[in-house]
């Protein structure tokens, strides 16, 4: 009862489940079930990169919550994406168990390497997927509630808080480029064996991770639209258009933004901690500030405050990515710089926006 | 050293003197009569005290070969011919042996090794030689000669070398020579036999860094016979450890304001984009980058001028980085005023495009930025203590971009066209102020700025597609810590994050130091969400 309330009039995004549906039952009998030699298989290679899309496109709906709905544009979502990768990649690195070049049966291979003897204790319990999982939630949520807390208790906002946000991911991610804090450093972790007992490397794992993804996607889009729906989700869009006024009516402003973005970067870290066993690393690279830059590219390009248009932008902009960098691999950049600038002359609302006026028109 | 002596320092040295003085007069009897040319053939003999008797009256012969035929006895290299007295040179030509005169230097042809035979040294003999040849070339007329024999002589402790020090010290001119020399003796002084002596040395090494000296105070402090001597040298070696942390302290001092004026360079253009017009620009670090870019070619243009390039550079990195700043405020910046979140993701995407473009256009590798002879090198400010010019330089040439900078925005029409804007926009323009010509120039001026400061960095750092990246966070975290729209409080929160990073960095290691300056940043903005320095009044209200 619930989905079909928060569903209500949001057309956009009952097409998009229903195409998110229909994906998540072809994609995998293409993969699985149709012989190699038909012209309608689908390649490992495809349905892992599709996988990863759909993490996008999870991460890019936490990012249209906060910003969109809520008017804080956070350019540290990688931070949260990457904090969940990494509880999941500590996860598949206690499962590779003796079986890495050193041989050791709890160390990983990069501890051996650095000539540490013990397991530092951050590290405990991630022998236990569950345990893996919740983490993989809760670390960016705490990280989010105590920024958030701090953040916005005092106020800071605009492109201040865009700038403090980029700041923490850049310190993360030069925290995570040490030895010394036990992540891997500079090769982060990789070599990844099997998750839950199932091998990373076969098809049907990879199919299953798809369907995981697919079905994170759905459900993380259904609980950002049942909060925009509800009445949180009307006093955090009036504090996006006033703040101050919001304030001044009575509701505890900040206690919502602190709410709403420790929900949006939980939802990141679930998308982050989707994404590195389908990829199959995970390095300090992904806190780069560039990637979380990246990020609000996709809600931009799909259009803001849609949660659909994220969607959309995030799957549009990953597989322009990864078709140019293929064809012409200098001229990227200049085609995603392009991009911002665009979009944020031409396009306010983005391709959400553009068919929205063709509707109304 | 300090030219305050203590009396029995200066007594100490007397006695030295005389006892010299005494020696020489014995010797001057025994040997008066003996040249240079009597004394070389001595030194065939095989007694080593007749050799040892000759080497003395070689070095006191006063003759100009004297102190290289000292040396070459002392490297092995003056040998006797078979059935010969006569001593040679020899030197070695392939398997032959070259030979020469040591007297006039004049070539003897070669001969087998078989031939001839080496003069023979024993440790007293090398010692005396070393003490020899020093004394020597502490009465060369060259500063530099005598500087070096006297650092030389630092730590030999044997009486013809502290006697010659002595010496020395009385008709030394050069202050520079004059510290290293009395610094040696007191060195030599403080393994003397007598606590007097060694109490006197310890005294004279008041105000002294050398590690030398320490070295030779540990000694003291540690083992001296003498209590005195021993409680003398242990309080001299805490004060001097006191001076040398201080030094340490200024030296950490200096590299973080080197490092601040760094920061100060590029965030200044900054402070004037966002702090006063209020545009996020991100694609500053880009802009620092086109002005390292300029120096570079540059100095393509003009190879052989190395020396004046940068001031070519200068104003080219200007006129560059402010015509590209000029561009991107006509075609993007100005549609997007009051929306700042727009403004700061299109002047990344023109950032991620800058970068490309030097990418394709001159190389995605790191381009090599040559330093002007002039910017090589360091001021020796005393022995524990070295500036390099280059960070100096900096340091200063970010100080004159900084005044630079507040002349033209207090003193100028434009700077006041500027203020009015950024204060009322529709009352300047009511007033008659062409505002969206004064926004173009305003932004010309920051992007400009920032060329310079990439003038500054490629002498620092090196210079690639990506080095404005690396700029950028740290020019926003400079501007927001000092206080936006206040261009002192750019310029005190530069040099404070300069300061703290590179206080932190000997027990925290580089990287961890910079993590913790940017977490203490993002503490600092929730208790002060206005920086240092915030602006009062309507204008800050922003």
């Amino acid at each position: 009862m619930g989905i079909a309330r928060a569903m209500r009039g949001d057309t956009g995004g009952q097409i998009m489940l229903a195409v998110l549906l229909a994906v998540t039952i072809v994609v995998p009998v293409l993969s699985l079930a149709v012989p190699e030699s038909s012209p309608w298989h689908l390649s490992t290679y495809t349905v892992t990169l599709l996988g990863k899309y759909l993490c996008y496109a999870l991460l890019a709906v936490a990012v249209d919550l906060v910003w969109g709905y809520l008017g804080i544009l956070s350019l540290g979502h990688g931070a949260f994406f990457a904090l969940g990768g990494y509880a999941m990649g500590m996860y598949l690195m206690r499962q590779i168990g003796d079986r890495g070049v050193y041989g050791d049966p709890i160390l990983p291979d990069f501890m051996v390497f650095l000539n540490w003897k013990e397991l530092p204790w951050f590290w405990h319990g991630f022998d236990l997927f569950w345990f893996a999982a919740l983490m993989a939630i809760l670390v960016p949520g705490v990280l989010a509630y105590v920024f958030g807390y701090l953040a916005f208790r005092s106020r800071v906002t605009g492109v201040y808080l865009s700038i403090i946000t980029q700041a923490l991911t850049y310190a993360l991610m030069l925290a995570f480029f040490r030895n010394e804090m036990g992540f891997g450093g500079n090769n982060g972790l990789t070599d990844f064996k099997d998750l839950l007992g199932f091998d990373l490397q076969s098809d049907s794992t990879r199919a299953g991770l798809f369907i995981a993804s697919a079905i994170a996607l759905a459900l993380g889009y259904v609980a950002c639209r049942t909060i925009v729906t509800s009445r949180l989700g009307r006093v955090a869009v009036a504090i996006r258009d006033a703040e101050s006024r919001t304030r001044f009516i009575g509701y505890r402003v900040e206690r919502i933004k602190v709410a709403i973005f420790t929900f949006s970067a939980m939802l990141a870290g679930v998308a982050g901690a989707l994404y590195v066993p389908q990829v199959g690393i995970v390095n300090p690279g992904e806190f780069s500030p560039l990637n979380s830059i990246e990020m609000v590219i996709w809600v931009a390009v799909g259009g803001r405050a849609t949660l659909y248009g994220a969607v959309a932008g995030a799957l549009m902009v990953n597989y322009g990515k990864s078709t140019f960098t293929a064809v012409f691999p200098d001229a990227w950049l200049f085609a995603l710089g392009g991009l911002f600038v665009l979009v944020t002359l031409f396009l306010p609302r983005g391709i959400a926006g553009l068919l929205r006026l063709r509707r109304a028109g | 050293m300090s030219n305050v002596d203590s009396g029995a320092h200066r007594g100490a040295q007397i006695l030295v003197i005389l006892s010299i003085w005494l020696l020489g007069l014995v010797f001057s009897g025994n040997l008066a009569a003996d040249s240079l040319e009597d004394a070389l053939p001595k030194l065939a003999d095989r007694s080593f005290a007749v050799k040892q008797r000759a080497v003395e009256s070689i070095a006191a012969s006063g003759n100009a070969r004297a102190l290289d035929i000292l040396k070459a006895l002392l490297a092995g290299d003056l040998y006797t011919r078979d059935g010969d007295p006569a001593v040679v040179v020899v030197r070695k030509a392939g398997a032959a042996m070259r030979i020469s005169d040591p007297l006039t230097g004049q070539d003897l042809g070669e001969v087998e090794r078989a031939a001839i035979k080496k003069i023979q040294l024993n440790n007293a003999m090398r010692t005396a030689l070393r003490g020899a040849i020093a004394a020597r070339t502490l009465a060369s007329p060259d500063p530099a000669l005598r500087l070096k024999a006297a650092r030389e002589m630092m730590g030999d402790g044997s009486p013809a070398a502290t006697g010659a020090l002595s010496a020395q010290l009385e008709r030394e001119q050069d202050p520079a020579v004059r510290e290293a020399v009395s610094l040696a003796l007191a060195v030599a002084n403080m393994r003397s036999d007598r606590a007097e002596t060694r109490l006197a040395a310890v005294a004279g090494l008041e105000g002294s860094l050398q590690s030398e000296a320490r070295n030779a105070l540990v000694e003291l402090a540690g083992s001296d016979p003498d209590a005195a001597v021993k409680a003398a040298a242990a309080k001299a070696l805490s004060a001097m450890d006191t001076r040398l942390t201080w030094n340490a302290r200024a030296e950490t001092l200096f590299f973080g304001l080197s490092l601040g004026s760094v920061l100060v360079l590029a965030a200044i253009g900054l402070a004037i984009t966002f702090g006063v017009m209020g545009v996020i620009n991100m694609a500053h670090g880009e802009l620092i980058m086109l002005g390292a870019y300029t120096t570079y070619l540059v100095q393509q243009a003009m190879p052989g001028l190395i020396d004046y390039s940068l001031l070519v550079a200068i104003p080219a990195a200007f006129i560059v980085s402010g015509l590209f700043g000029i561009a991107i405020e006509r075609t993007v910046i100005r549609f997007l005023y009051g929306r700042p979140l727009e403004t700061l993701l299109a002047t990344f995407g023109l950032s991620l495009i800058l970068q490309q473009l030097v990418r394709t256009t001159i190389s995605a590798q790191n381009v090599a930025v040559q330093n002007p002879s002039w910017m090589s090198g360091s001021w020796q400010v005393n022995p524990a203590l070295a500036i390099t010019y280059n960070r100096l330089f900096i340091l200063i040439f970010a100080l004159l971009v900084f005044a630079g900078l507040l002349v033209i925005l207090r003193r100028t029409t434009l700077g006041l066209q500027v203020r009015a804007v950024s204060q009322n926009r529709a009352m300047a323009r009511a007033m008659g102020v062409r505002s969206a010509r004064v926004d173009a120039l305003t932004f010309g001026l920051g992007a400009g700025i920032a060329g310079v400061a990439g003038v500054a960095l490629s002498q620092l750092t090196n210079v690639g597609p990506n080095m404005g990246q690396a700029y950028i966070i740290d020019s926003f975290m400079v501007v927001v810590f000092g206080g936006v729209g206040n261009l002192w409080g750019t310029l005190i929160g530069g040099m404070t994050l300069g300061v703290a990073n590179k206080l932190m960095e000997p027990w925290a290691g580089a990287v961890l130091a910079k993590i913790l300056v940017l977490v203490f940043i993002i503490l600092f903005i929730q208790k002060r969400p206005r920086g240092l320095f915030p602006q009062r009044g309507r204008a800050g209200e922003g």
